[in-house]
């Protein structure tokens, strides 16, 4: 067991388990936007900091990925940490204003008005979809691709690929484009499942296990239809 | 599984096979065995993509979000010459923009795409690490210094007639048969005390302690008169022996990982030295004394 101190509480953790469960564990509420249980942690949001340490060694840490540490002092709520969390949720909600999940994060930490120049991006590259589609689904369909500016999500060569298996797994998961159904717009679906109007599950057994996450499922409402 | 991530592409990209063999199709291999498909075919093609994603044992996605991760993989077909135009902070402020406009204008192609012709691929750079030369543009591995736009044209058509190749063919050897201090411009060579028949580097050496005059085998750049704990260059201090400029270079030989010792050949070459005998010479157009004294300030 490991002890640490969370805003001034003793808390008793396993070996291994990060901050953010450490303080999850004793109530303490940290938001976050890319971690999900059973995927593995990436940090990417950076929207769950806390501070550790004290004094003038104090640092802001992404809590999803920090160890727990004997005698780690960790403030889940400092001033410091509440504006940092402020900017970076202003920033995530001026690239994906449409986001519900984004848009009462935002409400929820304060967030009251917005001074960055509004995008209309449909992502915020947390990767839940690209964890999801590797660890849950063991698919590895859809990735990263490019760099900077221009680094996005989707299959290789903007192709379908072979190793989806239309589960609907990248959208369940996703906090900035929520369920949001592209079958009219295949070109800009993530992996044109939804653009496929022939059922995939039900006609082809080339799936072990289909593990299908569409609710409504287009394609299985079509079929219902036929029958 | 592995029959549903198909292989469309039929043909089995025999030569990506034999690559991902001889790094044993090692997982951590990835980057190294992209280098060397994209080093065969000159791009990373879609088949070769997917034949590494099969014989690495990762999905293609992986391999994909590799190659298109960094900026020196190529994802589209490569021009026969390579126009590489620095725009890092020194080469920005003495205007690198305006020459990879005028590149950009010359060639009818922006930054990082390739001539319809196949001839030319122009790309930009964030630092060439020659920051005391430029505007620095790079074709085809030879420096081109303090370019402008109305160089442009001129470095073209010198690289469509093929620029000297900077390294010696198989087989030849790099020899360095005048050499001057890049810093004061005065000889180095010695023709009176020959090591292996050929004049030898005369150069001031400083070791654990010990200081004194060195030479340098021309032939493979082995040290000379040091004491014998400082017969690898590594951990010598060699100085010109009559500024006592320092001649180290920052830059590593690309065999044997050893600092390299620099010297200004007679046609503007700054050519690198080591124990290995593999002398690797980066060109630099040399215009006047002042252009002199900056290649020293490279090394």
């Amino acid at each position: 067991m490991i002890h640490l101190t969370i805003n001034g509480l003793g808390v008793s953790v396993e070996e291994g388990a990060t901050l953010l469960e450490a303080a999850q564990s004793v109530g303490f509420p940290i938001p976050t936007l890319c971690h999900m249980e059973g995927l593995s942690p990436y940090g990417a949001c950076r929207l769950c900091v806390v501070e550790v340490g004290e004094g003038a060694r104090a640092r802001l840490v992404s809590s999803c990925t920090y160890p727990a540490q004997e005698e780690l002092v960790v403030r889940t709520a400092s001033a410091r940490v509440l504006r940092a969390r402020r900017m970076v949720i202003e920033l995530h909600l001026a690239s994906c204003p449409q986001s519900k999940t984004i848009q009462d994060l935002a409400s929820a930490l304060g967030v009251r008005q917005q001074r960055f120049r509004q995008e209309q991006e449909s992502c915020i590259l947390c990767g839940r979809c690209v964890r999801m589609c590797a660890e849950q689904m063991m698919a590895g369909a859809i990735g990263f691709r490019g760099r900077g500016q221009s680094r996005s999500v989707g299959t290789p060569f903007d192709q379908p690929s072979d190793a989806c298996r239309l589960c609907g797994g990248c959208l369940y998961v996703c906090p900035a484009c929520e369920l949001r159904c592209t079958y009219t717009e295949p070109e800009k679906a993530v992996c044109g499942g939804c653009a496929n109007l022939q059922p995939p599950c039900v006609e082809n057994g080339r799936f072990d296990q289909m593990m299908c996450y569409m609710d409504p499922c287009v394609a299985c409402e079509i079929a219902a239809q036929r029958r | 599984m592995d029959t549903m991530r198909g292989d469309t592409i039929g043909a089995d990209a025999p030569d990506v096979a034999a690559i991902a063999a001889a790094h044993r199709g090692s997982r951590a291999a990835l980057i190294a065995i992209l280098r060397e498909v994209q080093a065969a075919r000159g791009y990373l093609p879609e088949d070769a993509l997917r034949a590494v994603a099969r014989h690495t044992g990762r999905s293609l996605v992986d391999v994909y979000a590799v190659a298109s991760f960094y900026h020196s993989f190529s994802l589209k077909p490569r021009g026969r010459h390579t126009v590489c135009a620095c725009l890092g902070t020194a080469c920005h402020v003495r205007g690198g923009q305006q020459v990879v406009e005028a590149l950009s204008r010359e060639l009818g192609v922006r930054a990082g795409e390739t001539t319809p012709d196949g001839e030319f691929t122009l790309e930009t750079a964030n630092c060439l690490g020659a920051c005391a030369l430029g505007p620095v543009v790079v074709v085809d591995g030879r420096y081109f210094a303090k370019v402008n736009p109305g160089k442009v044209r001129r470095i073209l058509s010198q690289a469509r007639s093929g620029v000297a190749a900077p390294e010696a063919a198989d087989g030849e050897r790099a020899l360095v048969t005048e050499a001057v201090c890049p810093e004061c411009g005065r000889p180095l060579l010695d023709a009176a005390r020959p090591i292996d028949g050929y004049p030898s580097l005369q150069v001031s050496a400083q070791c654990n302690g010990w200081r004194g005059r060195a030479r340098i085998s021309c032939v493979d750049g082995v040290l000379d008169g040091a004491p014998e704990n400082a017969a690898a260059l590594e951990r010598v201090r060699l100085f010109c022996p009559h500024c006592s400029a320092g001649l180290n270079d920052l830059l590593r030989c690309g065999e044997c990982g050893v600092p390299t010792v620099s010297v200004l050949a007679g046609d503007g070459a700054l050519v690198q030295m080591c124990g290995c005998g593999e002398q690797r010479v980066r060109r630099a157009e040399v215009e006047g004394a002042g252009a002199r004294r900056e290649i020293a300030q490279l090394s």
